[in-house]
């Protein structure tokens, strides 16, 4: 059941996938933003300065808006603790996790998506002009998204039989035939939207902005500070590696471990830290030569990721 | 100068410069014959000195320059003044100025209420007015700001500053919104009234160019160059064609800088960093090529009243550069479509709009008026062949445009000025005869034409000095432009028209 074999494996496996993710993930967005500074022209903060900038918020006194309740407190908690339940569980370095049986490709993204509930919640919750934007833009913006991304899944798990995501991920590994099926293209296309809009990146959202007007995810947390801020900073930077850790191992799966052992389990690790840095800068050179669309054309998007999701699900059930 | 010719006269005679006195009830129907033989209204100037209180109006027009005054004597007891809001919106908001500042009421105001100082200043004072003294303490509980009630199904407010998150001047804007669609929109500035009128007043001419070129930082050519021509057009000083060049460098080399800053900073609204970070760098070496030319990154210290003196010119070929690192960030942003989507159509300000509510500068020449100081009030015959920019469109990408026009404009205006032969200093000397005592300034600054109007006594003291920025006609434009826009791209409708605070409350 476990990657180990036993218990003591499985919470092994477990907690280096946990490390691996909350140091990753802020060195991920370290290492996107010092792609685009490179590729703007300019030098651009270290890659590590996220990290630094998590331990600055973590020693900070905690400050909570006077009118807030304690949805307020607890939303960041449930952002860092959805990660972390995913990172435990998710075929990352290994398909064979610990729990893996019970890792639905559909529970496991909305497991992840309940971070973005609870943020809105939140920033409801502040009772701020800013927040209530933000999160009516944030809210419709993954009513949008959401449905494409099940029929992604969907489409994916037809000719696997199966919705379990170490199951699709190892079946990727023993037909590579699949990988280059139309409708693992197509639903690949889609799910890179779905991960864009999510993560609140260009051309969805500007995470490098000081416009408050413009703002969608930024907006959420603009209350946040301190401590608080920090754990929706850390929560943010491990879901982005989460989502880019399963778009990696699906469409790429090469180099993960398919056998227990702390060889492969090493290998795997490391595979899974070069595929997640090479999407990172694929997509940080992409945000360079876009531009933030209209909020207005973003459903336009969003419905092409759904119909190219659709495209992919009819094709799986025409293909076979 | 005076005359008491009555303004039929003038409207056919078309004087260059003349002052009429009118009485209060001339007042309408002379300001309504001017503004029907197409004059605007650039500046309005309330003065408290010996005597009766007065307030000046002056009236502009051109080609060939033309500029009429009509002065008007206020009681001191009573003061009052026929109100010309229902002939000019600008004028409407002047009155309202002077209503605050000199407690000189508008007879007639549609809407005769606070304009720069707010409601927790103390009633009944007027800080421009000679006996005001020392400002009283103030009120604690002032009523609240009387923002309009916007009602009905779904409508929503957003309460925006003033204090924002990125590093601009203190607005407080107001957002009523169904969805995302703006519905009203209203701007509160006036945060930052620092008294630079009065502070102008009791100086010496030279003591108080410094104040000029700091009225608002990024206009410091400008600003010192429309207080210059109105000191020399007050003491009668003759300037020299050479120092005149010089002049139209600095103004050219300042709208560069600005315009080059304004591309990149609409891109960056719209998430294009990447032509943001080209413009930047560009605007870094302008501001270094500032600081070879005057000495100055801003370009302060250059101009003084009489004439203008630099420590060298820019060569040629750095501006060829310049002109091509610009059309390569201008091709980036072109070639873009999301960045032309985001642009086109965009907080569209109509004609009629801009017209009505007298806009200058690159708002107006982006909605199709052809205002240009360059080539209305020219204090130098502009290049051959120079046209002020147009574009008709009067979206956030017209804007855009009429930037890159300008910039190509100015490199040709430098290109010409820069290769005419003379000294890197020239000055003029002043007449010692008694000089009229007032003059008024007119510069085509980046933004859109700068007047300055002073009263100087004998002994060359100022006795007033009135400033018109064009962010103050420019200001009421923005949520006229913004009806039917959506609330994340007021951000970059606010960027292309890029007003200042600070030159707008002085």
């Amino acid at each position: 059941m476990s990657g180990g074999g036993s218990l003591v494996g499985g919470v092994l496996v477990a907690g280096i996938q946990i490390t691996a993710v909350a140091v990753g993930g802020p060195l991920l967005v370290g290492i996107m933003r010092k792609i685009r500074c490179r590729l703007e022209g300019r030098i651009g903060p270290p890659i590590h300065q996220p990290l630094l900038d998590l331990r600055k918020l973590f020693s900070k006194q905690r400050m909570r808006p006077e009118q807030s309740s304690w949805v307020f407190g607890v939303a960041p908690v449930v952002l860092v603790a959805t990660s972390v339940l995913i990172a435990a569980m998710a075929p990352l370095a290994t398909t064979r996790p610990p729990f893996g049986r019970t890792a639905d490709f559909f529970a496991i993204v909305f497991v992840l998506l309940l971070g973005s509930v609870s943020l809105a919640l939140a920033a409801l919750d502040t009772g701020t002009p800013f927040g209530g934007m933000g999160s009516s833009r944030a809210m419709t913006i993954g009513a949008l998204a959401e449905p494409a991304l099940l029929v992604a899944i969907l489409a994916m798990s037809i000719p696997a039989h199966t919705s379990n995501l170490p199951a699709l991920v190892r079946i990727g590994l023993v037909h590579p035939q699949l990988i280059a099926s139309p409708e693992r293209i197509l639903a690949l296309v889609s799910f890179l939207v779905v991960i864009l809009a999510e993560s609140g990146r260009l051309p969805v959202d500007n995470p490098s902005t000081h416009l408050e007007l413009t703002m969608i995810h930024e907006a959420m947390v603009l209350e946040y500070a301190g401590p608080d801020l920090g754990l929706v900073t850390l929560g943010e930077s491990m879901r982005l590696a989460l989502l880019l850790g399963l778009l990696v191992n699906l469409f790429a799966p090469w180099g993960i471990a398919d056998r227990t052992g702390a060889a492969a389990f090493t290998i795997g690790l490391a595979a899974l830290f070069a595929k997640v840095v090479l999407a990172g800068i694929g997509i940080a050179t992409f945000e360079v030569f876009t531009a933030k669309l209209r909020l207005f054309r973003l459903p336009e998007l969003l419905a092409g990721a759904f119909v190219l999701a659709v495209v992919a699900a009819v094709t799986a059930l025409v293909v076979r | 100068m005076t005359t008491e010719s009555p303004i039929e006269h003038l409207v056919t005679e078309r004087p260059r410069r003349a002052v009429v006195q009118v009485a209060p009830d001339q007042l309408v129907d002379s300001a309504g014959a001017l503004l029907a033989a197409d004059y605007r209204l650039a500046l309005v100037a309330a003065h408290d000195g010996e005597g009766p209180l007065r307030v000046v109006y002056l009236f502009v027009a051109g080609p060939p320059d033309q500029r009429i005054e009509l002065h008007l004597a206020v009681h001191r007891e009573q003061p009052q003044v026929p109100s010309l809001a229902r002939l000019s919106f600008s004028a409407g908001r002047f009155e309202r100025e002077m209503r605050d500042l000199f407690g000189i009421e508008p007879i007639g105001h549609p809407r005769a209420r606070g304009l720069v100082l707010h409601q927790h200043w103390p009633p009944g004072w007027h800080p421009m007015r000679a006996d005001a003294g020392p400002r009283p303490p103030m009120v604690d509980n002032a009523d609240p700001y009387p923002f309009v009630d916007v009602e009905g199904p779904g409508v929503y407010e957003i309460p925006v500053g003033p204090v924002h998150a990125g590093l601009i001047e203190p607005g407080h804007f107001r957002f009523w919104v169904v969805g995302e669609t703006i519905v009203k929109m209203k701007a509160r500035l006036w945060f930052v009234h620092k008294g630079i009128e009065r502070l102008f007043e009791g100086q010496e001419v030279t003591s108080a160019l410094p104040l000029a070129e700091r009225i608002s930082g990024d206009s410091a050519v400008c600003h010192s160059l429309a207080f210059c021509l109105a000191v020399e057009e007050a003491s009668r000083t003759e300037v020299p064609i050479r120092a005149s060049e010089l002049r139209a460098v600095l103004v050219e080399l300042e709208r560069l800088y600005n315009h080059v800053a304004d591309v990149g900073a609409m891109c960056n609204d719209v998430g294009f960093g990447l032509a943001n970070a080209h413009a930047l760098t560009l605007r870094e070496q302008l501001l270094r090529l500032n600081a070879e030319v005057t000495g100055h990154r801003l370009l302060r210290g250059a101009i003084i009243p009489g004439g203008a003196s630099v420590r060298m010119l820019p060569r040629l070929d750095r501006l060829h550069e310049i002109g091509e690192r610009f059309r390569e960030i201008v091709g980036l942003a072109r070639s873009n479509s999301i960045v032309m989507d985001r642009f086109t159509g965009t907080a569209v300000l109509s004609a009629t709009q801009a017209e009505e509510i007298g806009v200058l500068g690159v708002v107006a020449r982006a909605s199709g008026l052809c205002h240009d100081a360059r080539v209305t009030h020219p204090f130098i015959e502009p290049s051959e062949g120079f046209r002020p920019a147009s574009r008709n469109g009067g979206d956030v990408l017209s804007r855009f445009l009429i930037r890159c026009d300008e910039v190509e404009s100015s490199l040709a205006l430098l290109e010409d000025f820069v290769t005419r032969d003379g000294p890197l200093s020239a000055s003029g000397v002043r007449s010692t005869g008694p000089g009229a005592g007032h003059g008024t300034g007119m510069v085509e600054g980046w933004r859109g034409t700068v007047v300055h109007r002073i009263e100087v006594d004998p002994s060359g003291i100022l006795r007033r000095v009135k400033i018109v920025d064009p962010s103050f006609m420019n200001w009421p434009a923005l949520p006229e432009a913004l009806v039917n826009t959506i609330v994340p791209d007021f951000p970059l409708a606010n960027k292309s028209f890029n007003l200042s605070y600070a030159g707008n409350d002085l």
